[in-house]
């Protein structure tokens, strides 16, 4: 391998020929500030525009300062990060940007989270020497996500994860120079859009020109309202990253904390997601036992691969760009929507509650599930079988609010019967957890024999496109794993073209599946924090006494009590879904 | 999204271009400007259709029309009128050329008239310094032009001698 050494900061250093100065510097220690810049290792997602010229350093020998993101390292280079030249110039950038940026930090969204704000405090910004016109653009609300394009500061992050990443394509730079802003083509709201609102264009933005649609106030008051019983559902992703919240090393679980909050919180009935998502394996696995039955007796026109259909932005993705293969997912609905439709029919039932009076609360890693709660068909008279979802973050902003120390809650179990779960039910929450856990289940009905082991490493790990054969007593059952909506379309392509030869496809819309999701703590670049996120979760499933949703005794009772069986007449009603073209 | 609508016949010449250039997406600004060439303008359906074909997405394809002063949304009158807004002209009084432009056809900067005779545009230096400030109608050149002439510009268009008169051509 080529070496190269240079001087950074007096410290010698020896790097890889063609990195960054960046790079080069961040590997002896040396922090260079930047804002536009950002990359997630492993994930092979980078954005350096090399636009906002704060990472500008002083190269000896060379004119101008130059860019450390987007400059790569000579042998003999001399490089100072910090000189009064370069401190000068980097104040002067961020002081341009800040006098075309609202100074409405005390009532920003993203105020204590924007790392614009935290650039200006780390350059020591007192004053704007600059006063000037101020861009001013609409703000556009749609189900899931607000654009507040004056708070851009075109750092592109967005644009790069809409285009290259999820390869959604509704976000790009329009217009020129001062009129320049991040939009859909022909500047049409984003609900008029392709946008699958999966969120990460939320999940990058560092400033607050991208957020969710906050329902806090609306869950607060459904809460303070005698007349209705709120239940809350918790998605698995949410108890590996509420923690980092309250200060807490990222990859802590918290599930023991989380149940308490939401309970100090007046939540009457304390549930998880988790037991939606067992029963999700219960209806998409007898779903996949069946077209694989079928496929083994000949059957010519049975759909394969079957495609999980959990997550609402890879349903809005394909229902925008691949309709043609609308039958080919799951009819399973989400575990959100499914715990939604349960809840407002069994546990209603049972609890002699009117569906009016129930309000259903989610806490979701997810923005996307704002608008997939509010599809109309998942209402029934026009009441939604999920009135609310809101994030792990503004989960957190409600626990702030309440003057709850999350800290030091005790730990506390959730409320029976729906919020018993199994191991399966947690591994949900990250890139190939669903189809491991729908493997455990589909094994066990199909060979009618238990598993001799229920950890499937074959199918973990943070690679874009993943596969593996797994043994079906004796029929190698072809398994497909994908996370970021680019990576969904490839497998989607090669279904098409017929080179498919997987039998089932995991796909979650989001990096990292739901542990990196549009509405978890900011990573702020971090990628470290989405490995021990998702470490969390198989840490919670390996601890779990039982780990295969089958052995759900709650998902039995239900069955017994209410459904009868997987893919019944009553399990399709309340269980399963239709998908539309939206082209 | 709106629906394309293009008559088929628009379609395959916007089909043919883009495969002129073999859908190559690094090929986008070359296609957008054949195609303005043949069309005269480049609204949303055409882009869509171009974007589809380059396997880009229309939101970049929008992103470079907006960027570009030349590519143009709405279609061109049949007298496009452009002034040159580069510094000589600027310095001799363009804007004050161009603000009675925008009085007496009650239309701004990229926009056409309602008969769709007129559009009016800006440009960068045609080179013709020495004439500033020169207004071009069509393919015609007009040197130093006082907003005094505008009306009477406009008035030779409207009576239909405008494009034949070679008096005023620099």
């Amino acid at each position: 391998m080529d070496t190269i050494q240079l001087t950074i900061d007096n410290k010698p250093v020896v790097v890889k020929k063609g990195i960054t100065i960046l790079d080069a510097a961040s590997s002896v220690g040396i922090h260079i500030p930047t804002l536009c810049h950002m990359k997630l290792d492993d994930l092979n997602i980078e954005n350096r525009p090399g636009g906002c010229r704060i990472c500008v350093v002083e190269v000896e020998g060379r004119r101008n300062l130059a860019p450390a993101c987007c400059t790569e390292v000579a042998d003999g280079m001399v490089i100072n990060s910090h000189s009064i030249r370069v401190i000068n110039a980097r104040q002067t950038v961020l002081e341009l940007i800040l006098s075309d940026h609202p100074a409405d930090c005390l009532i920003c969204a993203k105020s204590g989270k924007c790392e614009l704000q935290d650039m200006a405090h780390h350059l020591g910004i007192r004053e704007i020497h600059y006063k000037g016109e101020q861009s001013t653009y609409r703000e556009d609300t749609s189900p899931a996500i607000i654009r507040d394009v004056d708070k851009c500061i075109m750092c592109r992050r967005c644009e790069m994860m809409c285009n290259e990443v999820q390869t959604v394509g509704v976000l790009s730079a329009i217009n020129r120079g001062f009129n320049a802003v991040v939009s859909p083509a022909f500047e049409m709201n984003l609900d008029h859009s392709v946008c699958t609102y999966c969120g990460q264009c939320v999940a990058v933005c560092p400033t607050g020109a991208l957020t969710e649609v906050d329902q806090t106030a609306q869950v607060v008051r459904a809460l303070s309202d005698p007349t209705k019983t709120v239940v809350v559902q918790t998605a698995p992703a949410v108890r590996a990253a509420l923690g980092e919240e309250f200060d807490m090393e990222p990859g802590t679980l918290v599930t023991g904390k989380l149940a308490a909050s939401l309970r100090r919180l007046g939540f009457n009935y304390v549930f998880d997601t988790d037991f939606a998502a067992d029963l999700t394996i219960m209806e998409e696995g007898t779903e996949m036992l069946n077209r694989l039955s079928r496929f083994l007796e000949g059957d010519k026109n049975v759909k394969l691969p079957i495609l999980t259909s959990c997550c609402p932005a890879w349903v809005k993705f394909f229902e925008h760009q691949f309709p043609q293969l609308n039958d080919i997912p799951s009819t399973a609905r989400s575990p959100q929507q499914m715990f939604g439709s349960i809840a407002k029919t069994y546990f209603a039932e049972k609890m002699g509650i009117d569906r009016e009076d129930l309000v259903v609360v989610s806490i979701m890693p997810c923005v996307a599930k704002k608008y997939e709660c509010g599809r109309d068909e998942f209402k029934v008279n026009e009441n939604p079988d999920v009135d609310y979802a809101i994030t792990t973050r503004e989960l957190a902003g409600l626990i702030k609010l309440a003057n709850i120390d999350f800290n030091k809650l005790p730990n506390e179990d959730f409320d029976l019967p729906l919020g018993e779960s199994t191991g399966a039910g947690v591994i949900f929450g990250t890139t190939g957890g669903v189809i491991e856990a729908a493997v455990r289940t589909a094994y066990e009905l199909y060979t009618k024999k238990p598993l001799q082991k229920l950890d499937f490493h074959e199918l973990r790990g943070m690679e874009g496109i993943r596969h593996a054969t797994i043994d079906f007593a004796g029929f190698p059952l072809k398994i497909g794993i994908a996370h970021g909506l680019g990576n969904a379309r490839k497998l989607l392509e090669k279904i098409e073209s017929g080179e498919s030869e997987f039998h089932a496809i995991e796909i979650m819309s989001c990096p990292g599946g739901c542990i990196g999701g549009g509405g978890q703590p900011y990573h702020h670049g971090n990628a470290e924090i989405l490995k021990k996120r998702q470490m969390a979760l198989y840490q919670e499933d390996s601890n779990k006494t039982i780990r295969k949703s089958h052995e759900n005794p709650y998902i039995i009772q239900l069955y017994e009590e209410f459904l009868g069986k997987p893919m019944s007449e009553k399990a399709h009603h309340l269980l399963h879904t239709e998908y539309f073209d939206r082209t | 999204m709106p629906k394309i609508k293009l008559a088929d016949n628009t379609i395959k010449v916007i089909k043919d271009v883009c495969a002129e250039y073999n859908n190559s997406e690094g090929e986008l600004i070359n296609v957008l400007h054949k195609v303005q060439h043949k069309l005269g303008y480049l609204p949303a359906e055409v882009q869509e259709v171009i974007a589809k074909e380059l396997k880009t997405s229309v939101a970049k394809v929008y992103g470079v029309v907006t960027f570009y002063s030349f590519f143009s949304m709405v279609p061109k009158g049949e007298f496009p009128i452009s002034i040159c807004m580069g510094t000589a002209c600027y310095v001799r009084g363009a804007e004050q050329v161009l603000n009675e432009f925008k009085r007496q056809l009650k239309v701004e900067v990229g926009e056409s008239t309602g008969d769709g005779m007129f559009s009016l545009n800006c440009l960068r230096c045609l080179g013709a310094c020495g004439l500033s400030p020169v207004v071009m109608v069509g393919e015609k050149v007009y040197g130093r032009v006082a907003p005094t002439q505008v009306k009477q510009i406009i008035t030779d268009y409207r009576d239909g001698c405008g494009s034949s008169d070679s008096s005023k051509t620099a």
